[in-house]
């Protein structure tokens, strides 16, 4: 106890001394070599001291980061107010009804769903083409990514698991073009030539399938690509949860009585499932803005179509396609508009997936042991 | 009925570490068994050998003969037929945290296809009674999951999922750890009340619990089976020094 009263005093006598803190060293900068060697620690006493409370330093860098952190929410504020600012002239001309309505050809009763040219005007078949290539990608994605994930937490060997692991996430580097060329010369005349004949044979009754589209491109060209181009994303978030899944839950189940698979479906997947949920989320936003690939596969025609061969549009295909070339202004702003729908919604497709991902991995080790 | 289990040089690894040495003992059907020995000296690892959960981790390894009954389960049987007979109560509460009170105790049952739910609803209550459970979430059997409820009823919920399934042996590694002095009467009543029916293999660092529920007691020392007798005899004039080291309380 008394030690550490005798300290205390010299603390105190030290601390005015604080104030000197950005007075110049003499002699310039300390060597630290030598000088510390043969002296004992009062050197290294003073030359700590000469350094200060380091106040204008510390507070710099945190000025600079709470800049970088902010510049996040300037460059969001200030994408969002140039869409607004450039979509004005539809919002003006149409307002909500650019989303849900479009023109007919009073002659013929023919949709005229988008005419630059003539000024029709209409989100719908983007829209649709949106949604649907986005709904065919989940459908072959995520049952082939929960496959996979499962595969590599629970059954894959120990050797294999990081190279396939790493292999899945690399698909998530490979640019969206080579996927559109690997697509154009592979995939395409593979459809083309042999599946879609099949599809429409086998399901030509359900009015999806109907094998008259010469190009081989259209919605089930872009949903397979967008497929693979998701299943990184979806299969490695869900790996994510699955390994976040306590141990003990998988005892839990094999104590039981169940057999691998049910010890997965129960004790694994079921604990995990509003991360996967989130996952195939993520994977969805994605998806809905993927621009390259989909605009060199999904055909380019403003079109509704139930056949699922036949060649349609995207939000992020059409604006890709023709916002160079466009030359109206009421063109451009309801391409610009497009993108604004776009930007909202993948924004909120994405924070909620996050959210969700985030709830489970968050607490589910210490939640469940 | 329970059935009797025989342990032939049992032998157990982590990795490199030979956990349990030379196992033999006889665990008598219809009775409690109570293992007892200072922590880290293989309890658990024992336990756990009996219906194979412990080669569910990838570093593990055992070798030597447990027989259920006149089943060899390391020769002649697949690990899930062995884990349906026999239920497990883990050291740590482990319910699933995402299913309701009710679906966690019929968890076992659903497994294997059971739906016929007057019968379902008749062993959930009679598996939570047992459990000394019921009393406190009769009223919300569905609503609450088994994640909501507090450590010491999580434990007791993981003993209704085990007994749901009638198993004919039942493992329960330290199912008192976690409980209060209420509660753990309750389960020792409960275990009294089995061990007609059921063998029960208890691990517990609860000399008194040992001394009041099991007639057979075994002491663990480093991975061995120092001593393997009656509980009275092992409580009150054990023949291994080491025993009587531990259970006066001068080493462990
Ligand atoms: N999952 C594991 N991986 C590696 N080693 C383990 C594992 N579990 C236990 N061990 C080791 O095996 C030995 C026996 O452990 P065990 O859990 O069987 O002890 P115990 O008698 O149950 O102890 P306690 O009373 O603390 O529960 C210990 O040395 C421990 O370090
Ligand atoms: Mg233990």
């Amino acid at each position: 106890m008394s030690e550490i009263r005798t300290f205390q005093p010299q603390f105190q006598q030290q601390k005015p001394s604080e104030g000197q803190a950005y007075a110049p060293q003499p002699g310039g900068a300390p060597g630290p070599g030598g000088q510390m060697g043969d002296q004992s620690d009062s050197a290294i006493r003073a030359f700590l001291r000469a350094r200060g409370n380091s106040a204008l330093a510390d507070g710099g860098f945190r000025a600079l980061m709470v800049l970088c952190g902010f510049s996040i929410f300037g460059i969001v504020a200030l994408i969002a107010i140039v869409l607004i600012y450039r979509s004005g002239l539809v919002w003006h001309n149409f307002g909500l009804r650019f989303f849900y309505t479009y023109d007919k050809d009073p002659a013929t009763g023919q949709p005229l769903y988008w005419d630059p040219v003539n000024g029709h005007f209409s989100a719908v078949p983007f829209l649709y083409g949106t949604l649907v290539s986005s709904f065919l990608a989940l459908l072959l994605a995520v049952p082939l990514a929960i496959g996979v994930a499962i595969f590599l937490t629970e059954m894959c060997p120990k050797m294999l698991r990081a190279p396939l692991a790493f292999l899945t996430e690399l698909l998530a580097a490979i640019p969206s073009v080579i996927y559109g060329l690997w697509a154009v010369f592979i995939l395409v005349p593979l459809l083309r030539e042999h599946v879609n004949p099949l599809l429409s044979k086998g399901l030509g009754w359900t009015g999806l399938f109907t094998d008259d589209n010469p190009t081989g491109l259209g919605f089930v060209s872009a949903g397979i690509i967008l497929a693979i181009m998701i299943l990184p994303i979806i299969s490695s978030l869900t790996r994510e949860v699955m390994i976040a899944v306590p141990h003990s839950q998988r005892e839990a189940v094999l104590a039981l009585g169940a057999t691998r698979w049910e010890m997965i479906r129960m004790g694994v997947l079921r604990n995990a499932r509003i991360g996967i949920v989130g996952g195939v989320m993520l994977g969805l936003g994605r998806a809905l803005g993927e621009t390259m690939a989909v605009a060199m596969v999904i055909g380019n025609t403003a079109e509704i179509h139930r056949n699922l061969l036949a060649n349609g549009a995207s939000m992020a295909s059409v604006i890709a396609n023709e916002y160079a070339e466009a030359t109206s202004d009421l063109h451009r702003s309801a391409l610009t508009e497009l993108g604004l729908a776009l930007f909202i919604v993948t924004i909120l497709v994405n924070a909620l997936a996050r959210l969700l991902v985030w709830a489970v991995t968050r607490g589910a080790p210490a939640q469940a042991h | 009925m329970g059935v009797g289990i025989e342990v032939t040089n049992l032998n157990a690894w982590y990795g490199t570490n030979h956990t349990l040495q030379d196992i033999n003992l006889h665990i008598p059907a219809n009775h409690a068994t109570a293992l007892i020995g200072p922590s880290g000296c293989g309890k658990s690892t024992f336990v756990r050998c009996l219906n194979r959960m412990h080669e569910t981790n990838p570093i593990a390894r055992v070798t030597g003969g447990v027989k259920v009954g006149d089943v060899d389960i390391y020769a002649d049987a697949k690990p899930v037929e062995i884990r349906r007979r026999i239920g497990m109560v883990f050291q740590r509460p482990n319910p699933f945290p995402t299913m309701s009170i009710y679906d966690n105790v019929a968890s076992g049952l659903k497994l294997n296809g059971y739906r016929n739910r007057r019968v379902l609803d008749e062993i959930v209550e009679k598996s939570l009674r047992n459990s000394a459970l019921w009393d406190e979430v009769k009223d919300d059997l569905r609503k609450k999951s088994g994640a909501s409820l507090s450590g010491g009823q999580q434990q007791r919920l993981c003993i209704a999922r085990a007994l749901a399934v009638d198993p004919e042996v039942l493992l329960m590694d330290e199912p008192a750890s976690a409980l209060d002095p209420v509660s753990t009467s309750k389960i020792e009543d409960l275990i009294f009340e089995l061990k007609s029916q059921y063998t029960i293999v208890i691990v517990t660092h609860n000399m008194q619990q040992a001394a009041r529920v099991a007639e057979k007691t075994g002491f663990f020392l480093n991975g061995r089976l120092v001593e393997f007798d009656s509980t009275h005899k092992i409580f009150t004039n054990p023949s291994d020094k080491r025993t009587e080291d531990y259970i006066t309380g001068r080493f462990g």
